[in-house]
């Protein structure tokens, strides 16, 4: 296969940056992705030019790192993988592919194709998690939890923290990032204990950070590569206002 | 309760927007309501009837203040939303979008900025009328609201901005509807369908309803 | 020469070996860690949950990851389980019997009292986990549901779906990034170690590059804690993530800690075939597939040879003409057997013209538990897997068997550490994949994760108190320190030499030909001739990395060929290692066969008499490495030949 490539170059943070074309020759219909791109880069590298730097680390869609708006979409034109998991197979001889890096105000570019996502760092930090310690605990078959509420809690735990949603959003929200990891821990009941807390904690975090609000278009559902379901963000909201309007006021 | 924060929250935001909106949308209903006696024979007999009521009646003034209060902050909420959205994507991108989402709902603000604008003719052509600050049309008493109407749905080009005005706000309220749902968190697998199916039937029967009239005029005079 | 090192395994019967050591050792207060700094290096399960543990123990802890976020250490990959003597199914398991089956599992090649440590702490790890809020599957009364795995004939296999290691992971990162919060830990992500700074024969620092900025940077600690990982990308192709790398470790051996076994590597038998030159990775299908898949090979080489040509498809092989041949010869464990038996049949049936594919690839078939559970079932237990295959190489495998073919996965060897996980260089500690310590010559699967998680949160954090007790009146030092200035200019050196070289050659095209002659001679099977050839090849091509390599860019930049540039020399150095080990054990033993070295029916022959010992090999500047070997004791177990027949 023979292809166009138009992506994104910047230097650092602070260049300006803007498209410039490629052509890539001779490309297996069987190889990933990442792996026409590692033929550019080697190409690039032959000819004394800097190699075009993307994220990109397991390779076999569960670490997250990798990102790229391909052709107007996260993890290009296929539901449900992530760009490393793309095969060249999915696009044909002779076709134009536009890569560019995600584009939100929370996430900056660093360099080329790669953005910091930190921010989702920190609003994990903001109450991501359970309050426990090592230790001290309960045995693990203590508490029963229904097989229903495991399954649904793993639907949402699924999510990789790529940030294909916030780049997919028409404003930039993380709104499904952060209901996912709050279902995941409301459907258990270790995690129910911190629910209130927790949910207040991540909006804030969240909003904080410069993501933009949700307006119910679902483009996240629909590019998310673990295809977690807009059900979170509704439960997240159901939980929210629940915090803030039933539950007592804390400290 | 924390005021400051469910202020600022995004959440926030949205709910509060979410419940004006579903508040607007119960108006609806009452407005298409009276308008439908618009296309009853009676030469306006209903129709002045109840807009005579809604004119006098004071529990709807009360009513009134609520409803207005209601669009103002639905509307001024969806301006900020709207900044802030876009603030949140300082660099775009070259190619665009293409991600997939539902058609209707990327077009929520440009459908209610033609709403709004359509809400001001309407106004001037009556609501602002009544409250005097407009001028009746020659001939026509200041509170004979179904000859004001005669006159407009009679006149095709008022017609065509109306018919087309409210096709959009169908738009609007097919995906508002299902849209104030998921905002207020009743999104669950158990009612998700139903709900979209009622937001379409309502957006079908208010869209539809309020353009029955103008059409009835168009083709009985 | 004796071994010069104490490996401190306390006295008394095995069971009471690590109660014992609890009771003893010295602790820290409250008020005095405060002022003890701890260095972890790598965030993945042992990394992020030693961090974490340290953290809420009150240490002031420095965590680093080469990666943009801890989240995305490579533990995450994880697919199939973690492992514990908890017998909730009620079939027989105890710790003893976890233990044993780790020891036998390792081929005896491990000793006997961090073995057991392990397998008594494992329960407390999913009772942890759970108290974190980690969605393991469940059975419909609302409890822990379990299944069986490779080298065990009991279910004790925990698990969420297909991606089990990603939920422990994100569960330790969720306890990470709550320390964080706290203030206790500080995070540095997108920084790779790049050398170890040590002060009066302590381990008392790092230095690491800031991978945005180029920025070389200085930190101290009164201990640091290697949490890195392990080397298979030192075959090229494996199925470790891109940046995996052995650099924090190979400095750290390049400073005097000894590195163990690096010749234990484990070849996973159930991976996506290698499908073309350009391929950059190779992809693991969780070996809990070998549960309900059954593996075959055509009987007969025409019909292979048909298959290879795609004149025919497997389904028109009838059952008599296929040969399931890991139930053929191992009938008790069948499609069970552990992995490096696994591996090496699949070898010996392509080896022999049977493979199927490009011809190095067997069959995996899920027609019959298909017929037998129907396709629901089969998709709720591996759907995510059965996704993946199709993705990567567009067939579907709930209609054609999925094709195998086994790749460098784990690596057991790696730092040597005693019972304390401490390197024999002080204050420097080694967790999870990286130390060399309970897998012995071959790891049974979802062990890997229960050893991390058991090193990171119940194991390091009572250690390394025994350790720091005595630093409590050690200063904080400062970065300016001579010691710090020496291994920065060191660090520095070596990235200028790098960088001026400009050649001819890519960093990936050296690695490749690091990966072709590591497979080819130090791969799944070795023999004398082989690991010689490879002995002279590494070093020609330590030159040829030194004349000819290539890096673009500059040194004060994000620049990821310099980084790869770096990790590439180390790999090159450690191969010449795995090379020598290999050579010098002259047994066959789990991962490493020497071809030499088999029965008559071809199963891995060991040599107890000459090699019951950890080959713990010593830097030398200016000879070869120093061969120091660590006699293991076994009182509890007998050593037998491992038979799962």
């Amino acid at each position: 296969m023979d292809l166009t490539l138009k992506i994104w170059r910047q230097k650092n943070a602070t260049d300006r940056g803007g498209i410039l074309t490629y052509k890539v020759t001779g490309v297996s219909p069987d190889s990933s992705f990442f792996e026409m791109l590692d033929m550019l880069n080697q190409q690039l590298i032959e000819g004394n030019q800097e190699p075009v730097a993307f994220d990109h680390d397991c390779r076999e869609g569960i670490c997250g790192t990798c990102s790229l708006f391909i052709n107007g979409r996260p993890h290009g034109p296929k539901r449900g993988i992530t760009t490393c998991q793309l095969h060249m197979r999915s696009f044909s001889n002779g076709d134009t592919i536009y890569i560019e890096p995600w584009r939100a105000r929370a996430f900056p570019v660093i360099k080329d194709l790669i953005v910091d996502r930190g921010a989702f760092d920190k609003i994990i930090q903001a109450g991501g998690y359970v309050s426990v310690n090592t230790g001290g605990i309960p045995d693990a078959n203590a508490i029963p939890v229904p097989k229903f509420n495991a399954e649904r809690s793993m639907d949402a735990a699924a999510c990789i923290g790529c940030g294909a949603c916030v780049a997919s959003c028409a404003n930039a929200s993380a709104m499904l990032f952060v209901s996912a990891k709050i279902a995941q821990f409301d459907y258990l009941p270790q995690g129910k204990v911190e629910t209130t807390r927790r949910v207040q904690a991540m909006v804030q975090a969240m909003d904080a950070l410069g993501f933009g609000n949700c307006s119910n278009m679902y483009a996240c559902e629909a590019e998310c590569p673990k295809e977690i379901s807009i059900a979170n963000i509704a439960l997240m909201n159901r939980n929210f206002l629940k915090a803030k309007v039933c539950a007592e006021k804390e400290g | 309760m924390n005021n400051r924060l469910l202020k600022f929250a995004s959440i926030g935001k949205k709910v509060t927007m979410g419940l004006a909106g579903l508040f607007l949308i119960l108006f609806l209903l009452v407005h298409l309501g009276i308008n439908l006696t618009l296309i009853r024979n009676d030469e306006g007999e209903w129709f002045r009837a109840a807009s005579g009521f809604m004119g006098s009646n004071y529990l709807v003034k009360v009513f009134e203040i609520v409803l207005g209060a209601a669009l103002l902050l639905h509307m001024i909420l969806g301006v900020i939303l709207w900044f802030e959205n876009r603030m949140s994507r300082p660099v775009r991108y070259f190619r665009t979008n293409r991600s997939d989402t539902s058609f209707l709902s990327k077009y929520m603000f440009h459908t209610g900025v033609v709403i709004a604008v359509f809400l001001v003719i309407h106004f001037i052509n009556f609501y602002f009328v009544k409250l005097g600050i407009v001028d009746p049309p020659p001939g026509v008493d200041t509170h004979d609201f179904y000859t004001m109407a005669r006159l407009l749905f009679t006149n095709p080009v008022y017609s065509a901005i109306y018919i087309v005005a409210l096709i959009l706000m169908g738009f609007h309220l097919n995906h508002s509807f299902q849209s104030a749902f998921q905002t207020l968190g009743l999104n669950h697998n158990r009612y998700y369908t139903l709900i979209k199916r009622m937001a379409l039937v309502y957006a079908v029967v208010v869209a539809a309803g309020f353009i029955l009239i103008p059409v009835f005029y168009l083709i009985k005079y | 020469m004796s071994f010069p090192f104490n490996a401190k395994i306390p006295a008394g019967p095995l069971a009471e070996k690590w109660t014992r050591y609890r009771g003893e050792a010295k602790l820290v207060s409250p008020a005095n860690k405060r002022k003890l700094d701890i260095i972890v290096v790598g965030t993945g399960l042992a990394g992020a949950s030693a961090a974490a543990s340290l953290g809420e123990l009150g240490y002031n802890v420095k965590a680093f990851c080469y990666q943009d976020s801890p989240r995305r250490a490579h533990s995450i990959a994880a697919q199939g389980g973690i492992n514990a003597a908890k017998n909730y199914p009620n079939d027989g398991d105890s710790i003893h019997r976890l233990f044993f089956d780790t020891i036998k599992g390792g081929d005896y090649r491990s000793r006997e009292g961090n073995v057991y440590r392990l397998a008594e702490v494992s329960n407390q790890i999913i009772d942890q986990c759970v108290a974190q809020g980690i969605p393991f599957a469940r059975t419909y009364g609302g409890l822990l549901d379990n299944r069986s795995f490779g080298g065990a004939q009991v279910s004790r296999t925990f698990y969420a779906r297909g991606q089990t290691g990603q939920q422990l992971l994100l569960g330790a990162y969720g306890a990470l990034s709550r320390q964080i919060h706290l203030g206790s830990v500080k995070l540095y992500p997108r920084r790779d170690m790049l050398n170890l700074v040590m002060e009066n024969g302590k381990a008392r620092g790092i230095i690491t590059r800031n991978l945005v900025t180029g920025e070389i940077e200085r930190h101290t600690a009164h201990a640091v804690v290697l949490a890195t990982g392990g080397y298979g990308n030192v075959y090229y192709l494996s199925t470790n993530a891109m940046g995996s790398n052995i650099t924090p470790a190979w400095q750290a051996y390049r400073k005097g800690a000894l590195f163990a076994n690096p010749c234990f590597t484990q070849i996973h038998p159930t991976c996506i075939p290698v499908h073309g030159d350009f391929q950059s990775k190779l992809t693991l299908m969780s070996e809990s597939l070998r549960n309900d898949g059954r593996i075959w090979v055509p009987k007969k080489q025409e019909d292979a040879e048909k298959l290879r040509k795609k004149q025919i498809t497997p389904a028109d092989i009838p059952a008599e003409d296929r040969d399931y041949y890991l139930e053929r010869r191992y009938p008790a464990f069948g499609n069970l057997v552990p992995r490096d038996v696994a591996s090496r049949a699949a070898k010996e049936r392509c080896d022999a013209g049977f493979g199927v594919g490009t011809g190095l690839a067997v069959y995996l078939d899920f027609e019959e538990s298909l017929k037998r559970l129907g396709k629901e079932v089969i998709e709720e237990r591996y759907g995510n897997l059965f996704q993946m295959y199709e993705q990567i190489t567009g067939e579907n495998p709930y209609t054609t068997p999925m094709m195998i073919y086994p790749a460098v996965h784990y690596t057991m060897g790696g730092l040597w550490v005693d019972y304390e996980l401490m390197t024999n260089i002080p204050g420097l500690y080694a967790i999870g994949e990286v130390n060399f310590s309970d897998h012995g010559a071959n790891r049974l699967g979802a062990s890997a994760l229960m050893q991390g998680l058991a090193d990171g949160y119940f194991i390091l954090p009572y250690t390394i108190g025994n350790y720091l007790a005595a630093e409590i009146h050690t200063p904080r030092m400062t970065t300016k320190e001579p010691s710090f200035d020496q291994a920065a200019a060191e660090t520095e050196a070596r990235l200028n030499r790098i960088m001026q070289i400009q050649g001819k050659q890519s960093v990936d095209k050296l690695h490749k030909k690091l990966g072709h002659i590591m497979w080819e001679y130090v791969g799944m099977g070795r023999n004398e001739a082989g690991l010689r050839k490879a002995l002279e090849e590494l070093p020609k091509l330590k030159e040829e990395f030194w004349a000819d390599i290539k890096v673009p860019g500059t040194l004060h930049e994000f620049n990821p060929e310099i980084e790869k540039a770096g990790r590439l020399i180390d790999f090159i150095e450690l191969g010449e290692l795995i090379a020598r080990d290999a050579l010098l054990r002259a047994e066959s033993c789990g991962g490493h066969f020497r071809e030499e070295m088999q029965t008559s029916d071809g199963e891995a022959k060991r040599d107890d008499e000459h090699f019951t010992h950890v080959s713990a090999w010593q830097f030398n500047e200016e000879t070869e490495p120093v061969l120091l070997r660590e006699d293991l004791v076994f009182e509890a177990v007998e050593l037998k030949q491992r038979i799962y027949k």
